[in-house]
Order: C-alpha cells, then sequence, then structure tokens
C-alpha cells in the first residue's frame, strides 16, 4: 500500500542518459539563464532554444513531445504575470468586455515573453529530471559545491516524501473507516458536519503528520548516529567527467550563448 | 578476555520523567547468541539505545573492552551493530547501496573497500541485486534484510535487533529467522516473538519495569509458565 508519487526518471540508454550528471545540470543551468536573459519579443531566439528542447527530446529517447505534454504543471504560476497586459502603459492592443480593461502592446508582449520563458525553462528542467536518477542529481549537486547541508535535505526529502504520503493516506483511511452515517430510521439527525468541524479534523490531522515526521527524523538522526555520522556528507564518485561530457557542455553553452547574442542583438 | 557486552547497574530516566531503567546488568559472551524480551515498555528498546552511546544513562555500560564514553564512541558504535525497529527509519538514503555503504563511508574506508563491504552484506543477507533499488518500493521483508545489511557492511563484533519479526508474514519471518541463525556474530535480540526465541536463542533474558527480572536457558524459562504469565508474556 504505497503512493506512487511517480519517479520523473526515465530509465534510457541514451547518450543524454549516460552524459555525467554535473555536466547536464549545468547545460540545464546555462539553458535557463539564457532563456531568462533573452529580451522581450525575441521570437526566433526563443523558437531556437525550443528547437534545442525539441532536438534533445528525441536524442535521448523520449519521443518528440515528452516535454511539451509535461510542461503544463507550471501553468498555474503563469497567472501571476497575467495583470501585466493591462498594467503596463503603451497603445492599446484590445479592451477586456465587461470589465472595460485595456491591455497595453508592450504589457502584452512581456506576458508573452515570460510565459514562453518560463515554459521553456520548465521543459529544461523536465527533461534533467527524466534522463537523469535522482540520487544521481544528488550526487552531482554535492560535487557542484551546492552546500552539504541543502543535498542532504533534498536527499531526506526524497527519501521521505514517499512514506510521510504512506502515513497522510493511512490516516485519510482511517478517518474514512470511521465516517460512518447513522442508519435510516435509527431516529438519530441525519447531517452533513459543519465545514469548520471538517476543517478541524484536517488541522488536527495535518498536525499530527508533522509530529510523527519530527519523531521519526529523530529516529533517523539516531540510526545515522549509530553508523558513524558525524555532520558531513560523504559520497562515493560515480562518474567521470568525459571529453563526451565536455563537449556536451561546450556545445550547449555555444548555442546559449549564440542565441542570447543574437537575441541581444536584434 | 573481555565480554562483548558488559552493563552494570543501568539507571535511565527520559525526559519526562519516566525512569525506563532501574539497575540493569547483563554481560554477553563473544559468540552468544541472546533474546531480550519483555511487555511493551519494559525498557527494551531504550536499553539497546545505550549500547553504542546514542543514550546515555547512569552506570557502566562496555562494549568489547570499551567504555562506552566521549573518546571512544566512533569505535564503539563500529563494534555495535544497531538494527532499529522501523526500517524506514535506517533506511534513509536515495537508494540501496548508498544506504549500505553508510556506514563503511564514515568509517572513512577506501572506495574499493566501500563496495567490496557493500557487496558482501548485500550477499549475505541474500539481496545481492538490490544495490540499485529505492527504499521505498521494497517489501518489508527486504528492507528489514537491507537493514540488517547495513550494519553487516561495518563488520560489527555484536549485532543488536529490535524487534526483527515484528509486522513480517510468515515466509518472510522464516526467511529472516533461517538468516539470523546463519550468520555467525554474537547477538541480543529484542523480541516478542517467543517461538523464535525457542528456535535461534539458547539464552533469555527478560527485562521488565526496566530490571533485569530472569536470565536463564531459554528452554527452562520457556517451561515456567507461571513465571511467563506474570511478566506478560506467552510461549
Amino acid at each position: 500500500m504505497h503512493i506512487h508519487l511517480a519517479d520523473r526518471y526515465h530509465a534510457g540508454a541514451s547518450w543524454i542518459h549516460t552524459l555525467d550528471p554535473r555536466a547536464k545540470i549545468l547545460m540545464v543551468v546555462s539553458f535557463i539563464l539564457g532563456v531568462s536573459l533573452a529580451p522581450e519579443g525575441a521570437w526566433l531566439p526563443f523558437a531556437g532554444f525550443f528547437i534545442l528542447l525539441l532536438w534533445i527530446c528525441v536524442a535521448s529517447g523520449l519521443g518528440p513531445t515528452y516535454s511539451v505534454r509535461r510542461s503544463f504543471v507550471a501553468a498555474p504560476f503563469v497567472l501571476a504575470a497575467l495583470t501585466l497586459p493591462f498594467t503596463v502603459p503603451g497603445p492599446t492592443l484590445f479592451t477586456l468586455p465587461v470589465f472595460g480593461w485595456t491591455a497595453s502592446v508592450p504589457g502584452t508582449i512581456r506576458f508573452a515573453s515570460i510565459v514562453l520563458r518560463t515554459w521553456l525553462a520548465v521543459q529544461a528542467a523536465i527533461l534533467l529530471a527524466a534522463t537523469t536518477p535522482f540520487p544521481d542529481l544528488l550526487w552531482a549537486l554535492s560535487r557542484l559545491r551546492f552546500p552539504g547541508p541543502l543535498v542532504a535535505v533534498i536527499g531526506f526529502m526524497y527519501r521521505y516524501l514517499f512514506v510521510a504520503a504512506d502515513e497522510a493516506l493511512r490516516m485519510m483511511r482511517a478517518r474514512t473507516a470511521r465516517s460512518a452515517q447513522p442508519q435510516a430510521g435509527t431516529g438519530a439527525p441525519r447531517r452533513r458536519p459543519s465545514l469548520v468541524w471538517q476543517g478541524k479534523v484536517t488541522g488536527n490531522m495535518v498536525g499530527s503528520l508533522f509530529l510523527r515526521s519530527m519523531e521519526r527524523s529523530e529516529r533517523v538522526y539516531d540510526a545515522m548516529l549509530a553508523r558513524g555520522y558525524d555532520g558531513q556528507v560523504r559520497s562515493l564518485t560515480h562518474f567521470h567527467f568525459r571529453l563526451l561530457d565536455a563537449a556536451a557542455l561546450a556545445v550547449t553553452l555555444a548555442a546559449v550563448g549564440g542565441m542570447l547574442a543574437w537575441a541581444v542583438a536584434r | 578476555m573481555h565480554h562483548t557486552l558488559e552493563v552494570h547497574d543501568l539507571h535511565f530516566t527520559y525526559p519526562d520523567g519516566c525512569q525506563a531503567l532501574r539497575g540493569v546488568d547483563l554481560s554477553v559472551a563473544p559468540g552468544e547468541k541472546v533474546a531480550l524480551v519483555g511487555p511493551n515498555g519494559a525498557g527494551k528498546s531504550t536499553l539497546l539505545l545505550h549500547l553504542n552511546g546514542i543514550l546515555r544513562g547512569e552506570g557502566e555500560v562496555r562494549v568489547a573492552g570499551m567504555p562506552v564514553g566521549d573518546g571512544q564512541l566512533g569505535h564503539v558504535r563500529a563494534a555495535v551493530g544497531l538494527v532499529f525497529q522501523d526500517a524506514d527509519d535506517q533506511l534513509f538514503s536515495p537508494t540501496v547501496f548508498e544506504d549500505v555503504a553508510f556506514g563503511p563511508l564514515y568509517a572513512g574506508l577506501t572506495p574499493d573497500e566501500v563496495q567490496r563491504r557493500v557487496a558482501e552484506a548485500l550477499r549475505a543477507v541474500g539481496m545481492p541485486e538490490a544495490g540499485g533499488r529505492v527504499s521505498h518500493h521494497l517489501s518489508g521483508g527486504e528492507k528489514k534484510r537491507v537493514a540488517i545489511a547495513t550494519v553487516l557492511a561495518m563488520q560489527p563484533e555484536i549485532l543488536v535487533l529490535d524487534e526483527p519479526t515484528g509486522g513480517l508474514d510468515p515466509r518472510a519471518r522464516r526467511g529472516l529467522i533461517r538468516l539470523l541463525g546463519d550468520l555467525p556474530q554474537t547477538m541480543l535480540v529484542s523480541t516478542h516473538d517467543l517461538r523464535m526465541v525457542a528456535e535461534l536463542f539458547p539464552r533469555t533474558v527478560v527485562l521488565d519495569q526496566g530490571r533485569v527480572v530472569a536470565d536463564s536457558p531459554t528452554a527452562k524459562l520457556l517451561a515456567d509458565a507461571a513465571f511467563l504469565a506474570e511478566h506478560g508474556l506467552e510461549a
């Protein structure tokens, strides 16, 4: 009885799967930087960035639509930029019926650019997670001098998220099992519990889940101490930086740099 | 020659005032396999946590001749392989390999030696292929085996297990009993599973209300129904 918070990794044998995760992280970070720094309205360079993503999708054997299909998880974040067309001053593009708000041309361009940047950046991250096992990502982060405690926190989160989710599932089942309705005809009044009461039950569940997690964290720490943990994060070397890794990183940097220069120079 | 385990007049009170241990005396000779039984709340787990210095009470605890104290904790923890009750607490790394490698890595062994220890430990628990698996997706019995592998990789002098058969189905329990029987290490095992005790452990220590109330050959103890009933046990 487990919740399968699906692992994002898709096993494969492409050369992209075999790349050193350090190289892949640097490639993705440079891609995201390039996309973020490209100026507003640089539609063609944005298309270029997208083609690069498509090519990686195909080369890694995931299929051309893989990252696009999964990119909509980021859609809610676009809401934050939704006000831009109506707040940036400039020539009117259209007027929203009923509300009578006017959308400006520069505001709309800025909004569309932000949506595109987010969409491209999320796809790069999706591809990274799909072609790299999570433990390898953690290892690469620590080798790239990402702060040790942060790497450890991410690692524990990955390990215990599932455990906590299972625990929450069991608690919800226990609640459902006891949420019986009185039988008709026994005289007991039938009414739905109030929203406040339901909220209180949910709040208590969250609280007790938190307490259980706290207690578990202490037991886990004991288990780590018992095997000699001394506060340092240690790991074995899994990968060696090869020529292929260096080449892939260099090509990505050149492509991203080229497209960024094109976008800025236009 | 020293004893593997020597506990003398050990007292421990939890911060909330609960007196868990009230003068425990216990010694285990090298090669002995000893069962630790007693009702819930008798202090079994508390006692086990003293054996590698995670809890520190008043009294004397010596492991492999070393006092469990500030200067020696590293050596003591290498000598005592403690397997926790809930395998999810013991298996905290992303993959099985990393979990089994954890102890050897922190003992400062070379990468080659770590690899060798991991392979050896996983083979010893009958899961040689499990290195790349994610701990969350193991079954209960597999988790227990991997948890034991995590301490075997440290090559401890004594294995200390807290309720190893708890929550296992009959087949997984049988497999685990066979595994414990095959392992050559000195063992101290806390359990409620008296049928396993009869099968595996020649000597049994009964703990109740923080004191050792019996320490005798298992067969003799299990024959004394009145005594068992008095301490909430059933053969």
